[in-house]
């Protein structure tokens, strides 16, 4: 887990080596100025010795100097490497997550995975500052404690070592505590920050149900469970504070006691037992940086975890070895596809599909609301792997070609689409980054998109806010299409992406695109009857299995599902006369 | 929806970093003020508890005094005398000893205890803000919500907070230890000579004012800092709300440049913050060095002068106690840290929770009304499917009964989200009860938006909207909106059960009605079909439903809180024709008597409706039943049938 973060340091080791060489610097000059300091007293002071308090005092300046130089350049390159650090684990796990499968990313859940890298890394950073800093600073100066104790009376250091042994034991016990609570407390976390989540973009559902109190109670609720992990946990560690003193002063007492005894027997000096109070207070003041570091990596390691996890997760879908870069047309075959979304569920989704396109062909999609319509386009463009069976486009089976290769030349506007904040231009250019003006409305032209991009105040550099809410659904629908169009596929997947589009301009999308795209496959899901009936066939799916797949014509006369949802929408009895011509 | 939503008003609070120029750092504005509010916070819930741990700090500093000044008379008092002595009576050491271990132990309590109620002054303090911040989110207004990056939002909520807890837990009780140090320290040093003492306070002064102009640099970079997490987080949660589309369009390179870029901004910020702060520490240790050699040089000349009362040996004790003068303050730099960073964390909480709530000056509820012998009262029974608006009169304090009856007016009625930028105008409109309403219309007419006024999710700009004769603006809006079940074109689901999203129309539902709700809405066929059924737990917005199956729950949803008047927002826009049908069956059986509005592009979901109002760029165009509007053979002959007349 250490190794996993700690292979992050990249270009920052340097600084995370030098950090420690610069705090190693400013300690020997604080350790050495106090000697300084006794020596001006004991030699200049109070000898009346004016030159040799002069002398010191110049050699104290030059060592303040030193101290300044190695402090400052210690936190110079700490604040580097600690951030640094949390820079690039941003970075990898967001490179990371990039290569993630939707499954993954399910798995984690989206709040999940910003706490984890927003709040828990920054855990890291703050928690590996300490360590480079703190923590070096207060072992050395420890370290030189004991070493100068142990120099003056190894029985007595005896008792510091006994009682350094003792706080590890108890400290390492109380740190496997606290994680445990910390680790649970971090998965709260996720909870809470899912329902600020959940509150922000459905805030008008909560609000159009007047559900504001019912929420507040939940998030109360949700709250209080954090505050109590958190104060549990927190009790476990904040106890090492008192357990540390308590140590320390049983020390006191132990030199004093012992101390005594042998500067009577004259086996001890009255100036070396000072000093060795001098040192307990030295291994005090380090111990209790010490504990204050120990809280912050108690806490990092819960966060360190969560991360690692994210940089060790393997992607659910991968890229083939070998893989084929180019789509060469866009027919597209199923060869006895089932799928299920979880390998456990009883049912698949989709149940011996066989079935195929030629290139060129238009094909409309209809069935049921859940006849998994969506479920087998996404097969097509790799959004997820078949359970069984096989797709191909172009006479390749999709999982040998190279998934941006593949995505770039079959091309889907999603059922559930979304525009990014940003200007209309840097949307559309999601599907090709350098398009021109020129192509970008020539694209819009066949979405339909043009006409109302050129009515907003700003045209093509119009801000579009986050999720699209400033533009309607049915813009929103228009722009979508205009971006895949943009990528110049061989396979165009529409997957009810016309639903919020009135009739007239949903007739007029699907001529442009007959007349000015040709060659292009395209597959078209729709609830509305008009959107399908003049595709070259049309596919009638049924609780995930092919109920029909033929002309309009064909499929009126032989298919009953088809006929029906057909007699649904052009209502014989009702409004008649409208729908004949339609 | 809207053409055009106020985009100018974003930078809300100083929130506006994406449109803030580069180059700019943004200060801590007015820091005492900040702190002073955060401590406002402390103080409120736990007053008694702050004070008790001051209390606890004092009685350990004391307890520890009494160790110090133990050690400092163990040899004189109690080791000297024994030495050379034939039988050494180590009685009064003993004694001593026990005495001092007894000041230890009281320390040791007192530490146990002001670290034990720390915690839970630290926790519960955050908790109360958390929960305040959520209180007061929930009251904003949508526009709020369209104008933040989401993220950014939620960034509060975790970044923002977590910097105030080092601050409270540790860095106030620091700086209580240090000040009664200081306080102390200064004393004895006066007492010894004033004129030294007035040469360590200047180099003390000194230290402030690096201290300010430092702490001032590191607080503008954490100000940065704070605001640049709240970016990427922003981004990281728009784009993983997005992820789908950034994977059918390959963006991944892309969305990874455009993160490393937010991401290096966030380093650079973080990184200065950390500077300035870290080096403050050493640089006032070391002021704190020169202080001592400048009080030695200025103490001996004095000293061998002989001319003030300064002797050498008093100069010896002045040191000492100039090292532990500086010492506090020292510690007090090393916390300033957390401090600095702390306000920056608060500056972003208080903006949030200082933004303006959704303003109600409504009066008129709502309230589940019988008749009693013709006269329509109030009752306290649950349900009687009669509802009915209490008028409170401002003028007399009367109350008047007013039937619900889904009457609703609109008068002239003119709006847009940006003042100047109309998008609906001289909207008139009657819909009496028990009527069905459809708006249809080109996208972006205006159809979103006027359901988006009747139930003041936005407010009119001119005009008059009313609701069985009161004007909205006087209806509470809780209760206006309570009387108005909504399907939404954006479905959203919450991560719960399948049962308990659906029952978020009604708390108060029996598993049964939910049940019951979902059958009319035709989704119980296919909730049955999930994993585990109604205890199926949605998670990620209902992630692997389809959106038909999302509206289906949708309209479960609505149907459950059986409401007097019912908005359908392109609610079935996703459901197969078959399964509409049926869906709109069921709720027209519900909705009988009762006013309906719809929205829809589709000719079966509107046909049968008693009007049809033809909405274009914002104003009503044709209006009338299907029949005669497909006579008129204008607009809406010409939007559902793809000719033109």
């Amino acid at each position: 887990m250490v190794q996993i973060i700690l292979k992050r340091l990249g270009e920052y080791k340097k600084a995370s080596i030098l950090t420690p060489v610069y705090m190693v610097l400013e300690v020997a000059m604080e350790m050495l100025i106090p000697l300084m300091m006794a020596s001006i007293i004991d030699k200049g002071v109070t000898q009346g010795d004016m030159s040799h308090i002069v002398k010191m005092g110049g050699l104290m300046v030059v060592a303040a100097a030193i101290g300044l130089f190695g402090g400052v350049m210690g936190g110079r390159y700490g604040a580097e490497a600690s951030a640094g650090l949390a820079r690039n684990l941003r970075r990898s796990m967001y490179e990371k997550i990039q290569t993630f499968a939707f499954s993954n990313i399910d798995k984690f859940s989206t709040p999940g995975l910003i706490t984890r890298m927003t709040t828990d890394v920054t855990n890291i950073q703050n928690a590996y500052q300490m360590i480079l800093r703190m923590c070096v600073r207060s072992l050395i100066s420890l370290i030189v404690a004991m070493l100068m104790s142990l120099n003056i009376s190894p029985r007595i250091s005896l008792i510091f070592f006994c009682a350094v042994l003792f706080l590890s034991v108890v400290f390492s016990f109380m740190i496997r505590l606290a994680m445990k609570y910390f680790t649970a407390v971090f998965a709260r976390y996720d909870d809470l920050n899912e329902s600020v989540q959940e509150n922000i973009t459905g805030i008008r559902v909560v609000k159009a149900f007047v559900r504001e109190d019912h929420e507040r109670e939940k998030f109360a609720t949700a709250n209080q469970n954090i505050y109590n992990m958190l104060v549990r946990a927190e009790n476990v560690v904040v106890s090492n504070m008192p357990i540390m003193m308590m140590t320390i002063y049983v020390c006191i007492l132990l030199i004093s006691w012992n101390g005594a005894h042998m500067i009577v027997a004259g086996d001890l000096t009255t100036g070396q037992l000072m000093s060795l109070f001098s040192y307990c207070l030295n291994i005090l003041m380090s111990l209790m940086m010490l504990s204050v570091t120990f809280v912050m990596i108690t806490m990092s390691s819960a966060s360190a975890k969560r991360i690692a996890e994210v940089l060790s997760e393997e992607p659910d879908l991968k890229n083939p070895e070998d893989p084929v870069l180019q789509v060469s047309d866009g027919s597209i075959r199923f060869d006895k596809v089932s799928f299920r979304y979880q390998k456990e569920s009883p049912d698949p989704v989709l149940d011996d599909i066989s079935l195929s396109i030629r290139s060129g062909e238009t094909i409309g999609i209809i069935g049921a609301t859940g006849s998994s319509k969506s479920s087998l386009v996404n097969l097509i463009s790799r959004i997820y792997d078949v359970s069984e069976g096989s797709v191909s486009v172009g006479g390749i089976d999709v999982r040998r070609y190279d998934m941006k290769a593949l995505r770039n030349q079959v091309a889907v506007v999603l059922q559930k689409n979304v525009l990014f904040s940003g200007t209309v231009l840097d949307n559309l250019r999601w599907g090709k980054a350098d398009a021109t003006v020129e192509e970008c409305e020539r694209v819009c032209r066949i979405a339909h998109a043009h006409e109302f991009v050129e009515k907003m105040e700003k045209g093509y550099e119009t801000y579009i806010e986050q999720g699209g809410s400033n533009i309607s659904g049915g813009q929103k629908q228009r722009l979508c299409i205009a971006r895949a169009l943009l990528k110049e596929p061989k396979v165009l997947i529409l997957d009810d992406s016309t639903s919020a589009v009135d009739t007239a301009t949903d007739a007029a999308i699907r001529e442009a695109l007959r007349n000015e795209l040709k060659d292009l496959t395209t597959l078209i899901i729709a609830q509305r009857i008009s959107s399908v009936q003049d595709a070259d066939r049309i596919l009638v799916l049924d609780k995930g299995r092919i109920s029909g797949f033929d002309t309009h014509e064909k499929l009126l006369e032989e298919n009953e599902i088809y006929r029906d949802i057909y007699e649904s929408q052009t209502g014989l009895g009702a409004g008649a006369d409208f729908d004949k011509q339609s | 929806m809207a053409e055009q939503k106020a985009r100018e008003v974003r930078p809300v609070g100083g929130r506006g970093h994406r449109n803030m120029p580069p180059g700019m750092k943004p200060g801590v504005k007015d820091p005492v003020n900040i702190l002073k509010r955060l401590f406002g916070y402390v103080a409120k819930d736990y007053g008694v508890a702050f004070f008790i741990v001051l209390v606890c700090i004092v009685v350990s500093v004391l307890a520890n005094a009494q160790g110090t000044m133990f050690m400092q008379t163990l040899i004189d008092n109690y080791i000297t005398p024994l030495i050379g002595a034939k039988n050494p009576d180590f009685g009064p050491l003993l004694h001593a000893m026990s005495r001092v271990a007894v000041f230890y132990a009281i320390g040791i309590t007192a530490a146990f205890a002001q670290n034990r109620i720390m915690v839970k002054v630290t926790q519960g303090s955050l908790r109360n803000l958390r929960k305040q911040l959520f209180d007061h989110m929930e009251s904003l207004p949508i526009k709020y919500f369209d104008t933040h990056a989401h993220g950014d939002i939620m960034s509060v909520y975790t970044n923002d907070i977590d910097t105030l807890r080092q601050m409270i837990s540790q860095s106030v009780p620091q700086l209580f230890n240090s000040a009664i140090t200081i306080v102390t320290v200064l004393v004895c040093m006066l007492r010894l000579s004033v004129v030294l003492t007035m040469v360590a306070l200047a180099m003390v002064f000194v230290m402030l004012q690096v201290t300010r102009i430092v702490a001032g640099r590191s607080g503008s970079y954490f100000m940065q800092q704070q605001k640049d997490i709240g970016t990427v987080n922003g981004y990281i949660e728009e784009m993983l709300t997005g992820q789908k589309v950034v994977k059918v369009f390959c963006h991944e390179e892309e969305a990874i440049r455009d993160f490393n870029a937010k991401n290096d901004s966030l380093f650079e910020s973080a990184n200065s913050a950390n500077k300035y702060s870290n080096i403050l520490a050493p640089i006032n240790a070391q002021l704190g060095n020169m202080s001592y050699v400048i009080c030695v040089l200025v103490g001996a000349i004095l000293a061998l002068s002989g001319k003030t009362g300064l002797t050498l040996g008093k100069l010896a004790s002045f040191l000492t106690f100039n090292k532990s003068f500086n010492m506090p303050i020292n510690q007090v730099s090393m916390q300033l840290n957390s401090i600095v960073m702390a306000l920056a964390g608060a500056e972003r909480v208080f903006a949030l929770l200082d933004e303006e709530p959704e303003k109600d000056e409504g009066y008129v509820t709502l309230v589940v009304a019988e008749e009693k012998d013709g006269v329509l009262t109030e009752s306290d029974k649950k349900h009687t499917g009669l509802w009915a608006w209490k008028h409170v009169h401002q003028a007399d304090g009367s109350v008047e009964y007013k039937p619900l009856r889904g009457d609703l007016v609109m008068e002239d009625v003119d709006f847009g989200y940006v003042e100047d930028k109309k998008v609906l105008e001289d909207i008139n409109l009657y819909a009496k009860p028990g009527q069905k309403i459809a708006f249809v219309g080109s996208t972006g007419a205006g159809k979103t938006t006027i359901t988006n006024l009747i139930n003041r999710f936005y407010d009119i700009q001119d005009g008059k909207i009313r609701y069985d004769g009161i004007n909205i603006g006087k209806i509470k809006k809780s209760d206006l909106r309570r009387s108005l079940g909504m399907v939404l074109q954006d479905t959203h689901l919450f991560t719960e059960t399948v049962m308990e999203n659906i029952r978020y129309g009604n708390l108060n539902a029996t598993d049964e009605q939910v049940i019951e709700a979902a059958k009319l809405a035709n989704a119980d066929g296919f909730i049955r079909q999930l994993p585990k059924g109604y205890d199926t737990v949605l998670s990620g917005d209902g992630a692997n439903l389809s959106q038909g199956q999302r509206q289906l729950l949708a309209i479960a949803r609505a149907a459950v809180a059986n409401p007097p008047a019912l908005i359908l927002d392109e609610a079935t826009s996703s459901i197969d024709t078959r399964t509409e049908r049926l869906v709109q069956e069921g709720m027209d059986r519900l909705m009988k008597g009762r006013t309906t509005f719809v929205i829809a592009h589709r000719l079966s979901t509107v046909k049968n409706s008693d009007c049809i109002v033809v909405l274009e760029h914002g104003k009503i165009i044709e209006k009338g039943n299907h029949k005669e509007l497909l006579e008129l053979k204008g607009k809406y002959y010409q939007l559902y049938t793809g000719k033109s007349a």
